[in-house]
């Protein structure tokens, strides 16, 4: 049902309150949720569920997702979606390997696989805008041709690599590292988290990307280059792939082409669940980070209590679901002011 | 009031949470009456409207239906009673044929072997020709939806609405998008539903139409039923008065321009659809008008100058550039536009206001290349003050203003980039008379200041009101411009028609 307040409101004080606090209250939802599954397992799952050393797993396990739904945050907002992120992880894990075992160094090697996941990035938004597709079709074919390249580069093998610092950015922190908090892979997550934030707000793409997610048409009657804001919104897409494939390959320390098979599909979940609107427009970046916890802990947290995959899988589903239907309630409150 | 009512609504009051959207309307209509529903936009005719359809429950008041208590919850609750509603934006399936459509929720099927979930498309094709035949139109039933007119896709809704037996029938702004010729054929139907003793609410902002068509007029304004009476036994400015308020006196303030050089030159301009010829000059201080039905090419001739539509042949000259150009350049060529599609193309309607308002021009909000939000709300503040805009805050999203509102700011959007030629397509469509006056001030104060306007509209007594010269669009091909003092009503709508 469609209920909207048609006329205008005076400007009360009262009103303008409740909306703050509830725009608060919409803004903490992501989080309310988080800390709900979070103190659920914390009393049914094993007390090791609560241990500082699984806390420190759940936040490197988040890594690889939460930063390619960095990325996938900018392009939901902006209208879009981004099926080839998994298959790009995956050739980038290769790419790695491949440089490694070429001789390059280790910083050549990241570099290179961080610059394939640019290209693959690049080649979306050029493909998109170009040929004026809509880009679920785009993607889903590069989802393939991607995912074919990384088979190709492999031939269809995992690639030995030889280890190096590029291994530790996920690995749990030796003793005397303690001073770094977590490993250097979560740091580059909060670090590009920030960044993305703040590009979001405080620069002109950041404006054009939620008016191209709101209403593509009006944003081109405004004189907005939509074709270069899409190509630069996939190609950081890609970028973020990179990195994630590159935190990937630290976990894994091998090239794997058949790795991060639907990788994708959490990454979209977690931006669905912290609020992003797959109709374009809305989303945020501390809601995207909330929903890749939240998936992360609930994966955590029937680990420990020893439950099947299928088990995961099922609740996962859940609360993808729940949280879409929250959202949609929320919203249709909003509207009714 | 000792007629007999088909349906009555005594002291219906509606909010949303804090807001009160209707306080106290009272409202009737007898059989074989056409009752005309006017306000402003904002008044609460939509929200009446939704109680009416089963949309909106109100929270106080009672309705009765032929005598007996009304109160639907849903819109198909309020079908199955015999309320139509036709909005102003159809909302039919367009990938349909017409059949399927008139059909659509209440499909017609056979039984087979005890189920009957087999529809029975030869009895629905009858019953389909049947009801626009009564209506006394022919359309191909396996026409698909989206390839007709929009005058055509009222009928079909309307027959939609009479094939399920409903007698009483809401009409939003039906006229807001049809030509002339349309209207008098919707007219004439009208007037045939009405001998059939139909009953029928008459929801739009065209007064020579209300008084046309109605047999009687109800005025609403903040909600409120404010007055309302027999059409003939009032005059319009009262029905004015009544629906703001106050006393309108000048609608259309022109002062004297004074016209300085050529801004923007058009040479034998082609499009790719409908446009097939035009040519003028707009000078600095000058506000032209272009006059055409739906369908002519008006709103081509606009798109083409802009670069939102591509051009075959001719040339657009914009002071000292020339060819065609995107979007982008035309702003940075300092010439602006206004769409007629507020909702599709003008606005983003789910982002804010202040957003909405910079979209065009971010660049006036950032302090050494970083987007300042707070100069941004800023900015926007002015404006919604300069031309009161009625929100809580320029943070709202703008989708939740009225239409009056909203397109104060897509004017404001030029007004803030500051662009010397101002394309307005359709400015007052569907907007309060209020807002209207407020827009006619703006364009007036604007060539005034030595800007160029070119405003498309399919509201005659405006574009004389405003505008310095009018062009006519007709079938494609734009007339030589003539001074206003050359032209009437009746001489500017037969060269339209012509």
């Amino acid at each position: 049902m469609h209920r909207r307040v048609v006329g205008t409101l005076s400007d009360d004080g009262s009103n303008r309150m409740n909306k703050q606090i509830k725009d608060w209250i919409n803004k903490l939802m992501p989080l309310a949720a988080l800390i709900l599954v979070y103190l659920t397992f914390a009393i049914i799952a094993p007390p090791s569920f609560i241990s500082l050393k699984n806390l420190e797993l759940i936040v490197r396990q988040t890594t690889i997702v939460g930063i390619a739904s960095l990325g996938m945050t900018l392009v939901i907002i902006g209208g879009g979606i981004d099926l080839s992120v998994g298959s790009i992880v995956a050739l980038v894990t290769v790419a790695i390997a491949w440089l490694l075992m070429a001789g390059c160094s280790p910083l050549v090697a990241a570099f290179g696989g961080v610059l394939t996941g640019l290209l693959c990035g690049f080649i979306n938004g050029a493909l998109i805008t170009r040929l004026k597709l809509v880009p679920f079709i785009i993607t889903l074919g590069t989802l393939l041709v991607y995912r074919g390249c990384a088979k190709g580069l492999a031939h269809e093998q995992k690639i030995d690599a030889p280890l190096s610092w590029i291994n530790e950015l996920l690995a749990a922190l030796k003793p005397e590292q303690g001073w770094m908090l977590v490993p250097g892979g979560v740091w580059l997550l909060v670090l590009l988290a920030i960044c993305v934030a703040l590009v979001l707000r405080y620069t002109r793409f950041g404006l054009y990307t939620f008016s191209i997610g709101s209403n593509e048409q009006a944003s081109r009657l405004c004189g907005v280059p939509i074709e270069k804001v899409k190509l630069l919104i996939y190609s950081i897409s890609g970028l973020f792939a990179g990195f994630a494939g590159l935190m990937q390959f630290s976990r894994l320390t091998v090239g794997d082409p058949t790795v991060a098979s639907g990788l994708e599909l959490d990454v979209i979940a977690a931006v669905v669940i912290g609020g992003g609107s797959l109709a374009g427009g809305e989303g945020s970046v501390l809601g995207t980070i909330l929903g890749a916890l939240i998936m992360t802990v609930i994966r955590s947290g029937c680990t420990q209590m020893g439950l099947s995959n299928w088990v995961q899988e099922i609740v996962t589903g859940i609360i993808i679901v729940v949280a879409v239907v929250l959202d949609r309630m929320r919203h249709s409150q909003k509207t009714q002011g | 009031m000792n007629e007999k009512k088909r349906l009555q609504l005594d002291n219906i009051k509606v909010r949303f949470g804090g807001t009160v959207a209707l306080d106290g309307v009272e409202f009737s209509v007898a059989p074989g009456e056409i009752v005309a529903l006017i306000g402003e936009n904002g008044a609460g005719k939509s929200t009446l409207m939704k109680v009416l359809s089963g949309a909106v429950i109100p929270n106080e008041g009672s309705m009765t239906l032929d005598g007996k208590p009304f109160s639907p919850r849903n819109p198909e609750e309020a079908r199955h009673r015999g309320i139509a509603m036709i909005y102003q934006e159809l909302s039919l399936p367009a990938t349909l044929t017409v059949q399927d459509n008139i059909f659509l929720g209440m499909e017609l099927s056979k039984s087979c072997f005890g189920s009957n979930w087999i529809l029975d498309r030869a009895k629905m094709h009858s019953a389909a020709e049947t009801a626009l035949k009564e209506l006394g139109h022919e359309i191909p039933l396996n026409t698909l939806v989206r390839d007709l007119s929009i005058s055509d896709q009222q009928l079909v809704e309307i027959a939609r609405a009479r094939a399920v037996g409903c007698e009483v029938l809401i009409l939003d702004e039906p006229t807001s998008s049809i030509t002339r010729q349309d209207v008098q054929r919707l007219f004439t139907l009208m007037r045939n539903l009405k001998a059939q003793g139909h009953s029928i609410i008459y929801i739009s902002h065209f007064l020579e139409e209300v008084e046309e068509i109605a047999d009687r007029f109800v005025v609403l304004r903040d909600g409120k039923t404010v007055g309302g009476g027999k059409i003939g036994e009032t005059t319009r400015d009262e029905i004015v008065a009544l629906m703001v308020g106050r006393q309108l006196t000048d609608l259309y303030p022109k002062s004297k321009h004074q016209f300085g050089e050529t801004l923007l030159e058009l040479t034998s301009l082609v499009g790719e659809a409908r446009l097939r010829s035009a040519s003028f000059q707009l000078r600095r201080g000058e506000v032209l008008g272009i006059f055409g039905l739906v369908g002519s090419g008006r709103t081509d001739l606009i798109r083409s100058i802009f670069g939102l539509d591509s051009i075959k042949s001719g040339e657009v000259k914009i002071g000292t550039y020339s060819g065609y150009a995107t979007p982008t350049r035309r702003w940075s060529q300092g010439i602006g536009m206004v769409s007629e599609d507020r909702k599709g193309e003008g606005l983003a309607t789910t982002r804010t206001i202040a957003e909405n308002l910079v979209l065009s021009y971010p660049q006036s909000c950032e302090t050494s290349g970083v987007f300042s939000p707070s100069k941004m709300l800023a900015t926007a503040n002015t404006w919604v003050e300069k031309l009161s805009v009625k929100c809580r805050t320029s943070e709202q999203n703008i989708g939740e203003l009225s239409g009056g509102n909203q397109q104060k700011i897509a004017l404001a959007r030029l007004l803030h980039h500051g662009v010397d030629v101002l394309l307005l397509d359709e400015p007052t469509r569907g907007i309060d008379v209020g807002s209207k006056k407020q827009i006619y001030e703006q364009i007036d104060n604007l060539a005034c200041s030595g800007k160029a306007v070119l405003m498309v509209s399919s509201y005659l007594p405006e574009l004389l009101g405003t505008c310095d010269r009018i062009a006519v669009m007709n079938r494609g091909k734009l007339s030589e411009p003539k001074c206003i003092e050359e032209l009437s009503e009746h001489s500017v709508m037969m060269e339209a028609i012509a």
